[in-house]
């Protein structure tokens, strides 16, 4: 299957790494990271990247999710499965009502609205201590099990976490190639042709909201329960932007773009730390010289350039085998 | 009945009136040109008619429906769809998916179902996709069929337009200006299309200041100015009634002949 060729190789990678490297700090510990990160960002790329709408406020939703699981568990004993579940509902109707005014908004005005929203969602974590605990987060929220199987190691993580993902990008994958999928990058293209065509434009702008929502969501409780602890840090305005980072370096409007974005933006400053004092400034010239060079993104730059390199060298093998027959 | 039946028309935007008080019928299967100097209202009238714009006053009625107080996805609903005038492409598609985006209405899997790519859905994408092949080809468009839209010349894309509208299906297509910016080949097989068009049962409703293409394609013709009604009748009525030839050529001209 020609579709989903890219999605097996990626899925025999992320199976393949820990064997290759066993109990490599990069793999177990920042994989897991990235992998979190990558989830974000292909959900975000959904309706970044396809449905054309900018939003500064992902971060809101990832945080919704993880204080959901994190309360609940900590505060209130419930096992860790239901409040995933809980989590999913309270911020599927939070960004369902937000989600009709706000994508009413266009350009800059949706990217202010959206990073309202951010903001409001931060500081009501921090003021609101008496639940989440304030500034200080919470601690000690139990881990994930199934059928007594326990996620307590490093590697386990890595397992569930690269499954969801997995499972994330391919949901992805499957959308943005059906009905719904067009329907969304139609809204991209053009707003009045996609309502002429018949399509409910205000309708699949909320879906789409909401759908990003759910996986940010989901997400967010799998890193509560992974981290066993949560702060208002993790889920701020940085964070929102470092997402919108991620997708626009892969590439708008590919999945395995908004994947390669969140790996190298969660690697990037681990290998930096050697520069020390400089690794920001290093950082930030990276990400110039990226957007520069390859403006379309890593992924679809990529791309572009190897096919050139391959159109160019089929062309002089042509030429040479022509001149040989002369 | 008509298809289309317009009554009253008016709509004024911050106290100036672009149609005042417009009524025409357009008939079933026939191709019904509107025409009228720049700024006349023509395009006004297109987005009324499509649900873009509301009117302040009048009825819109289409199959006996009322399309004033819909929104535009709901007028495409009951088979209305349309060309623009200053091109509408989805250049983020390929021409068949700009196309398969024509095909909305006739397919109707939900979204979770995309998501978990039921076996349903592999039965609709390959339907959907002969669809928009069927509406390509027949705007002459198999040779475009996998390329990305925003690598296609204008006299292209207009086509491919055209194909979108096509594939869902309309009883009535709205075109706005086909013909603007298309050189005289292009002009030919655009006049070719829009007859084949009609012939199979679509009504068209067209606006085009190309007026060799309007009075050749034509079955009726309704003239407006100043967003008033000012004349119909069939091509030949149109071509020699001293209003028409007094509004587009001015008045003075009007005792040169």
């Amino acid at each position: 299957m020609r579709r989903l060729g890219g999605f097996y190789l990626l899925a025999v990678a992320v199976a393949a790494l820990p064997f290759i490297f066993p109990d490599n700090y990069f793999v177990t510990v920042v994989g897991v990271s990235a992998g979190l990160h990558a989830i974000l960002a292909v959900s975000l790329n959904l309706l970044m990247g396809y449905a054309g709408q900018i939003s500064l406020g992902h971060a809101a939703f990832f945080g919704m999710g993880a204080y959901t699981s994190a309360i609940l568990t900590t505060r209130y004993g419930w096992n860790p499965w239901p409040t995933i579940l809980v989590g999913l509902a309270f911020t599927g109707v939070i960004a369902y009502i937000v989600a009709r005014p706000i994508l009413k908004l266009k350009g800059h005005y949706l990217a202010m609205a959206t990073l309202g929203l951010g903001i409001i969602v931060h500081i009501v974590i921090v003021q609101m201590g008496w639940l989440t605990g304030g500034p200080d987060g919470l601690g000690s929220i139990p881990t994930l099990s199934l059928f007594g199987w326990t996620v307590d190691t490093d590697l386990r993580w890595y397992a569930v976490i690269g499954t969801l993902l997995m499972l994330v990008i391919w949901l992805a994958l499957n959308l943005i190639d059906s009905r719904s999928g067009r329907a969304l990058r139609a809204l991209h293209g053009s707003e009045v042709a996609a309502e002429m065509m018949g399509i409910d434009t205000a309708a699949t702008k909320t879906g789409v909201f909401v759908l990003a929502a759910l996986i940010a969501s989901l997400a967010g409780s799998v890193f509560a329960h992974q981290q066993a602890f949560v702060s208002p840090g993790s889920f701020d305005f940085f964070f929102s932007i470092e997402l919108v980072t991620m997708v626009v370096l892969g590439g708008m409007a590919s999945t395995y773009g908004a994947v390669l974005g969140a790996i190298i933006l969660t690697f990037l400053p681990e290998l930096l730390v050697v520069f020390e004092d400089y690794e920001v400034m290093i950082f930030g010239a990276i990400l110039m010289g990226m957007m520069i060079f390859l403006p379309q993104g890593l992924f679809i730059g990529f791309q572009d350039l190897l096919r050139k390199f391959t159109h160019r060298r089929a062309v002089t093998k042509k030429e040479e085998s022509s001149h040989g027959v002369a | 009945m008509a298809l289309l039946d317009v009554k009253d028309l008016t709509i004024s935007f911050g106290g100036v009136t672009a149609i005042a008080d417009l009524h025409f019928e357009v008939p079933e299967s026939q191709v019904y040109a509107v025409i009228g100097p720049n700024g006349a209202g023509k395009t006004t009238l297109f987005n009324m008619l499509s649900g873009i714009y509301k009117p302040n006053e009048g009825s819109i009625k289409f199959q006996g429906k009322e399309i004033v107080g819909r929104m535009p996805h709901q007028v495409a609903e009951m088979g209305v769809s349309r060309t623009f005038q200053n091109l509408q492409m989805f250049f983020n598609m390929s021409v068949l998916d700009n196309v398969k985006v024509g095909c909305h209405l006739r397919t109707r899997s939900p979204i979770w179902s995309a998501a978990l790519r039921l076996p349903s859905i592999l039965k609709e994408e390959r339907q959907a996709q002969a669809w928009a092949r069927e509406a390509l080809i027949f705007c002459g468009l198999e040779a475009y069929i996998d390329q990305p839209a925003d690598s296609l010349p204008y006299g292209v894309l207009k086509r491919v337009e055209i194909a979108r509208a096509l594939a869902a299906q309309p009883k009535l297509l709205l075109m706005d200006e086909p013909a603007a910016g298309l050189n005289d080949t292009e002009t030919v097989e655009m006049r070719n299309l829009i007859r084949r068009l009609s012939e199979t049962g679509i009504s068209v409703l067209l606006v085009e200041h190309n007026m060799g293409l309007v009075m050749q394609v034509s079955d009726r013709i309704l003239v407006i100015d100043y967003g008033s009604r000012l004349a119909e009748g069939l091509p030949e009525e149109i071509q020699n009634n001293p209003k028409v030839i007094e509004a587009y050529l001015g008045g003075e001209v009007q005792y040169a002949v």
